[in-house]
């Protein structure tokens, strides 16, 4: 049965779609310059409520007449604060770095004057003759925005933006359709979830549809705890209603009453607009009873996790939402067979949601043409750590890590070599350099020994120990663990001391094979995927790290200079100008003296190996180095 | 505290409470967020606020007791005037997090978890607050911050005494 036999349903879109319409042209043939700050949580750490400001601020001391609009984020996050400014007879240009002094100087320049002030331009949104566009960026022939296409580019607290830019009409379309058309689209498409897991998002939704019992759920996991990943953030932060629109498309195909979205309370900006997007969008009836003067009714609140990373989990996840301690439990039965309060629940992730309009708007053979034959369509990924274009980018499934590190994210700065990039957060690995080749998709991911994961990506370089990673991992996880499988709860500790001890200098050479025993242990008798995934880490490292462990354990020395026990801080006397202090006023401490040739010397007793010295050393002496194992220090 | 003052502090908490109580249904799966509420009204959740909410929902006060505990965003203790987050994502570890933790900890001569005695400053750390571009990040008072390495600590802290010693001046 078709829902929506009337035309009712088109006719109350339409007028609702007009008016946004209406409100969006308003906005940009005025002939006014718009500006667009970046004003997502990477901006406003970097100072955008700075810039904001500064802009707001000089705008009313002109007395200039254009609007603000607070964007989310474009994904070129190393540039934060970006700033986009629009003025008839420019192209839309990019401005990235920007302070409050620039900001207010391209107020005065170019808005009111005619210098675009291109020194400070990141480039341009559309091709022209003046500044050279993203598209001419070498990372442009690999990314393909899908559903990051409308972040940073609409204001994600005005519906009126996300209508105009084709939003809802993938609902209105869905709600013409069958139900099982719907899943058939969704199947066709070959989509995967992009939890991490990668099950056919498709066969789960006819899973539901097809399980007995009332009322069912649909729940929108953005508990996105996989710490060096903020992608889910990022798209509910800029284009929230996409989301909305794919929870509500996914409630009609199963035949959903209510619906959750799940959002970390670590999140806060995040919470906060999907809330402002859910009553925007509950007002002009998008969900609701009734939805648009159909007979379709589904409700969709906001729930905040409380910063527990096993709630990912999704079994773990109903527990919270049912009021209960996050503890994860047995499958099967799974959650799209029994889940919130026993009645068939369909989980996805953020991403999964929001690819779907892009789907039913576009069809499903447009989203099967992109990406690899079992990995269909896009991956965003959270590029972080080590890499010159940090950031957010969308790439077609099967581009391979070294075009997303080197081509995407410009590789490594600062001269350094590329030592690992760790993928997948504390459930997946650290694949080395002979690894970059591989395409990313999500199976041969896991042939590495690492996996997916949601898409964080964090790079790492010469100076990362593998040990180290390994550690801060199993330290996560530790404690994480909620505690209900003895052997996660155990196990974790266990491998947790043992490396402890390694990078401490006090590892033992049979502490390997005991590692990869307890691997084997914690990975067969934990429950949910927190510790089924834990040992990963340690595995992947071991596998292609297994020289740097070796370094720790029988020379007491760390290869990277990282580990803090097994490295010490020295002064080249030959290089220290004796004329220069600046190593003594950093040290945090008052561990650096001045002997009596005015040469500093570091009182290894009181170092407290922070580091700050090294770089307050200015470049021209570079005279403070890291050594190890700290017995090579001259006496 | 005389036993005055405590009864009249748990009364004002009861009160508090019961204030958010009254607005929200009476179901185990409106615990968690009950549970925020109370926190971000109270800025924390003392044992009185737990028992009112155990008798709300009618569950056992250890069933609240046991959420309370589970979850790392709540805490049992007041929170100082300023909250320090340090954050631990894998960027910021590796971009040196922890040496920031550790220049925290020596500048406010407190642990992680901990609040200095003068009620100025509580220290914990956070999983990761996803803003791993700008690592290593620490969140101040809400706020994430760029780049916190152990100078930028201690210029935090300088604004904060200068904050403090404007307003002194400004209440003389």
């Amino acid at each position: 049965m078709k829902v929506a036999e009337l035309p009712t349903i088109h006719l109350a879109f339409q007028e609702i779609k007009s008016r946004a319409q209406w409100h969006w042209q308003e906005l940009w043939s005025s002939g006014r310059p718009v500006i667009m700050v970046g004003a997502a949580t990477c901006g406003r750490a970097a100072g955008a409520l700075e810039v904001l400001r500064a802009i707001r601020g000089e705008i009313k001391r002109q007395k200039l007449d254009c609007p603000v609009i607070e964007v989310g984020c474009m994904g070129h996050c190393y540039a934060e604060p970006i700033v986009i400014i629009t003025k008839p007879g420019y192209p839309p240009i990019c401005y990235g770095h920007v302070n409050a002094v620039i900001a207010e100087r391209l107020i005065r320049e170019f808005i009111l004057g005619d210098d675009p002030c291109l020194e400070f331009a990141l480039g341009a949104l559309a091709e022209n003759d003046l500044v050279p566009s993203f598209s001419d960026f070498p990372r442009a022939k690999y990314e393909k925005k899908v559903i990051l296409g409308n972040c940073g580019q609409i204001d994600p607290t005005e519906i009126d933006h996300y209508l105009a830019n084709g939003g809802y009409s993938a609902l209105i379309k869905a709600l013409y359709m069958a139900p099982e058309e719907i899943i058939n689209k969704v199947e066709e498409s070959g989509l995967r979830g992009r939890g991490g897991a990668g099950f056919a998002t498709g066969q789960k939704w006819q899973i539901c549809r097809n399980a007995p019992g009332n009322p069912k759920y649909i729940i929108c996991n953005g508990d996105e705890g996989d710490p060096g990943a903020f992608m889910d953030r990022a798209i509910l932060e800029s284009d929230p209603h996409s989301v909305i629109e794919g929870v509500i498309i996914a409630g009609y195909a199963i035949g959903a009453r209510y619906g959750y979205i799940y959002v970390r309370a670590e999140y806060p900006l995040a919470v906060e607009r999907t809330r402002v997007a859910l009553r925007q969008a509950r007002k002009l009836n998008l969900f609701g009873k009734n939805i648009l003067g159909s007979d379709f009714s589904f409700d969709i609140r906001l729930f905040q996790g409380s910063g527990a990373f096993v709630c990912g989990e999704e079994t773990a996840l109903i527990a919270s939402l049912q009021g209960e301690p996050g503890l994860p439990y047995y499958r099967p039965p799974y959650p799209a067979i029994s889940g919130l309060y026993r009645k068939p629940t369909a989980i996805n992730n953020v991403k999964t949601f929001a690819y779907i309009r892009h789907i039913i708007d576009n069809g499903a053979r447009r989203f099967a043409g992109i990406g690899t034959e079992g990995s269909r369509g896009t991956a965003v990924f959270a590029l972080a750590g080590k890499v010159v274009n940090t950031g957010l980018t969308e790439v077609p499934m099967g581009t391979t890590l070294r075009q997303v590190i080197f081509d995407v994210g410009s590789g490594i700065p600062q001269g350094k070599h590329f030592k690992a990039v760790q993928i997948g957060g504390p459930s997946g690995g650290c694949l080395p350099e002979s690894a970059l080749d591989l395409p990313i998709d999500f199976d041969s991911l896991r042939d590495a020994g690492a996996m997916m994961g949601s898409g964080g990506m964090v790079v790492l370089d010469e100076d990362d120990c593998m040990v180290e990673i390994a550690r801060y991992f199993l330290e996560f996880t530790q404690r994480e663990s909620c505690g209900k499988c003895t052997f996660c709860r155990l196990g974790t500790k266990q491998m947790l001391e043992v490396l402890d001890d390694i990078s401490k200098g006090h590892g033992k050479i049979e502490d390997i094979d005991m590692l990869y025993q307890l691997a084997q242990d914690v990975n067969a008798g934990s429950l949910c995927g927190l510790g089924k995934t834990a040992p990963n880490p340690i595995l992947t490292t071991l596998r292609y790290f297994r020289d740097e462990y070796e370094a720790h354990i029988t020379e007491g020395r760390c290869p990277a200079l990282m580990c803090r026990d097994l490295i010490a801080y020295y002064i080249i006397p030959e290089k220290c100008e004796r004329s220069c202090d600046a190593c003594v006023g950093s040290c945090a401490v008052e561990a650096i003296t001045t002997n009596k040739k005015r040469i500093k010397v570091i009182d290894q007793e009181k170092c407290v190996k922070c580091g700050t010295c090294l770089s307050a050393c200015p470049p021209q002496y570079n005279a403070v180095v890291k050594l190890s194992p700290p017995s090579e220090v001259p006496r | 505290m005389s036993t005055d003052k405590v009864k009249e502090t748990e009364e004002k908490v009861r009160q508090e409470t019961r204030r958010i109580l009254k607005r929200v249904g009476r179901k185990r799966g409106n615990l968690i967020p009950i549970l925020q509420k109370v926190q971000g009204r109270l800025g924390y959740l003392p044992r009185q606020a737990m028992l009112e909410i155990a008798q709300f929902l009618d569950v056992p006060a250890i069933d609240v007791y046991s959420v309370v505990t589970f979850y790392n965003q709540f805490r049992l203790n007041p929170p100082g005037k300023h909250s320090i987050r340090v954050c631990l994502g894998t960027a910021c570890h590796m971009k040196g997090g922890y040496i920031t933790l550790d220049a925290w900890k020596r500048r406010l001569d407190v642990d992680r978890g901990e609040t200095t005695p003068d009620r100025e400053f509580d220290l914990d750390t956070v999983a990761c607050v996803g803003c791993c571009t700008m690592a290593p990040v620490t969140v101040v008072d809400d706020k994430p911050q760029a780049k916190v390495e152990p100078t930028k600590v201690d210029g935090i802290l300088l604004s904060f005494e200068h904050e403090r010693e404007k307003k002194s001046k400004e209440n003389q």
